[in-house]
């Protein structure tokens, strides 16, 4: 199952790159969620997926999920949440104000 | 008395949500800042004492034992560069009513400026590497705020570039916590620094250590990931420009220092071999481009790059007077940085331009802003009696005990090109004939002139000072050296 997960990361990640590397701005955003979803699947993977009961502290449990990536990821969900609607914002804003979602054009140049 | 620790976090915490109540009201806004952030400084200056005097202060948050629980360690070298932002933050919250647009400040300034002060505090002080990234991104949605405030069509353009590498660079920062998770079982740092020396295969270690780097390294602006920096950092208001170049970079190279001074400092022919090589090339690069260009704005946002080079020089050779010359240096380039972006944002302001082809003879106007930019060159430069001296001899000293002559020389020669690219402004921007045509009228600079003022007798302060500033910065650097006391401090074995 571990290794299933962690491909599937891995799949998440190179398609994030190759996203991120295009010239449209809604293309990089969608990369960036990817590359975020990949981060927390992969992060999910790494304290073992399946071990048995949840964990809650109660008598004869000792096969219990390790607790922390899982609080790990609520957070970094939440954070990359708030990251990628700023970035919309500012995305459009900036293609507005710019007329252009074109990264090739918003290079800028150095006399302005 | 552990409960300290917690107040240069929640101290700006609080003043920012409260002052998002008065965004409106700017005059109260203005007041309720000056003093929050002496109150601040107030208690950020005590907390520096006790530690000092008293030892670490670790806080194990809502009573989890260490290991588990969140902890937040207050050692000496974190809660001296707490005291240092809380001086830089009280100047450019002096500096900000003058050089700021009615229209910025009451979009929420205030709170963001008071975000990205919890934020860089909570970096500095937490024990935690899962919880530094958590800080990481409170001083990101700060500064990611911060840098569209006023929204012009190039600062849009160019804070995207700024947001989109700081979320690359913090996927890869989870990423790598995950990876160092998964071989030594816990995000506490002393418990990793415990854990890695029973690891038996270092070779992955190695590989997590060089993520690591990475991550680091991007926020730090250092040679190859400096690209997005400058463009980036010169775009928004000088205040925020000095907030960007004083504290973010810095917080970034905090991170390395801590981390390889603490976890991955095992294999010290790898790594920090290949810091000293990084550290030499962010100096020519970091030069190159101060050199290239006549935007003043530009030649002080480059100016960062061979900073953190020379604070990684003294990361590479790791020794006594290396780490000592970092910590000495770290805490003054905060300050000069400072100094520097709301310097030349006021000659920016006063010309009008800041192409340095566009103006000249500036001295007949603004004799005493023209000497500052004399000054503070002579301290980014490191001549005697200014801080940076101190810091650089510190470094030179460190290198030359390693045997690391080339970068020895290549420090002085760029030392050499840093004081003539400040020099430009001066003589360029200052001397020559006066230009009528640009100053039509003399715009006043008092308010301006005083937080660099403040700033610049910190620096002097820190060179003439010396002899007494310097013993704490050793026993800092001896503290580092040694990770077993940070570990025993928070672990309490």
């Amino acid at each position: 199952m571990e290794i299933i997960i962690l491909i599937l990361a891995g799949i998440l990640f190179a398609t994030a790159i190759y996203n991120l590397l295009q010239k449209q701005l809604l293309r990089i955003i969608i990369g960036t969620a990817l590359l975020s979803h990949g981060a927390h699947l992969f992060i999910l993977t790494m304290g073992k997926l399946k071990r048995g009961q949840p964990p809650i502290i109660m008598e004869g449990i000792s096969d219990y999920v390790d607790p922390l990536p899982q609080a790990l990821i609520l957070t970094s969900i939440v954070i990359s949440f708030g990251v990628t609607s700023l970035l919309l914002v500012l995305a459009y804003r900036t293609a507005n104000e710019n007329n252009s979602d074109d990264m090739a054009q918003l290079r800028g140049d150095e006399h302005e | 008395m552990s409960n300290l620790a917690v107040l240069p976090i929640i101290i700006p915490l609080i003043s920012g949500i409260i002052l998002a109540f008065f965004h409106n009201k700017v005059n109260t806004a203005r007041w309720l800042t000056r003093v929050f952030i002496l109150v601040n400084l107030g208690v950020v200056s005590y907390i520096t004492w006790f530690v000092f005097h008293n030892g670490t202060i670790v806080l194990e948050t809502g009573g989890w034992k260490a290991p588990y629980g969140i902890v937040l360690v207050a050692d000496p070298l974190a809660i001296t560069l707490v005291l240092t932002t809380n001086i830089i933050a009280a100047a450019c919250a002096f500096y900000t009513p003058h050089s700021m647009d009615l229209k910025q400040e009451t979009h929420y300034f205030y709170t963001f400026f008071f975000l990205l002060i919890a934020g860089v505090s909570g970096a500095f002080i937490t024990g935690d590497l899962f919880n530094l990234f958590v800080f990481y991104e409170v001083l990101l949605m700060a500064s990611y705020a911060l840098i569209v405030l006023g929204g012009g069509k190039v600062q849009l353009r160019e804070s995207l570039k700024y947001v989109l590498i700081n979320l690359f660079s913090s996927v890869l920062f989870v990423t790598s916590v995950a990876f160092l998770y998964s071989v030594v079982g816990t995000v506490n740092m002393a418990h990793i620094a415990e854990r890695v020396q029973d690891v038996d295969q270092k070779g992955i270690l190695t590989t997590i250590a060089v993520l690591f780097f990475f991550v680091f390294a991007t926020k730090a602006a250092l040679f190859p990931l400096y690209y997005w920096m400058p463009k980036s950092y010169i775009v928004p208001n000088p205040v925020i420009s000095a907030l960007f170049g004083a504290l973010l970079t810095k917080v970034g190279v905090y991170s390395i220092l801590r981390v390889f001074s603490l976890i991955f400092i095992y294999k010290l022919d790898l790594t920090h071999q290949a810091f000293i090589w990084i550290a030499g090339l962010s100096m020519i690069f970091g030069i190159i481009g101060a050199l290239s260009t006549s935007n003043i704005k530009l030649i002080v946002a480059y100016n960062i790059i061979p900073a953190i080079g020379f604070i990684m020089m003294g990361i590479g050779v790791f020794n006594q007077d290396g780490i000592s010359g970092s910590i000495y240096y770290l805490v003054h380039d905060m300050i000069i940085k400072c100094a520097l972006f709301l310097l030349v944002g006021t000659v920016a302001y006063v010309a009008g331009t800041s192409d340095l082809r566009k103006f000249s003879g500036l001295i007949h106007y603004y004799p005493l802003l023209g000497w500052l930019v004399f000054v503070s060159a002579f301290v980014l430069a490191g001549i005697p009696p200014f801080s940076g001296f101190i810091g650089k001899l510190l470094l030179l000293k460190g290198a030359l005990s390693a045997n690391e002559v080339a970068i020895v020389i290549l420090a002085l020669l760029s030392s050499l090109l840093i004081l003539y690219s400040i020099m430009k402004i001066f003589i360029n921007g200052f001397w020559g004939k006066k230009d009528e045509s640009i100053i039509v009228e003399r715009k006043p600079v008092k308010g301006l002139i005083g937080p660099i003022v403040f700033l610049l007798a910190f620096s002097v302060i820190l060179g003439l000072g010396a002899e007494f500033i310097y013993p704490s910065i050793e026993s800092i650097s001896t503290y580092l050296l040694d990770p077993e006391v940070y570990i025993k401090s928070v672990l309490k074995e």
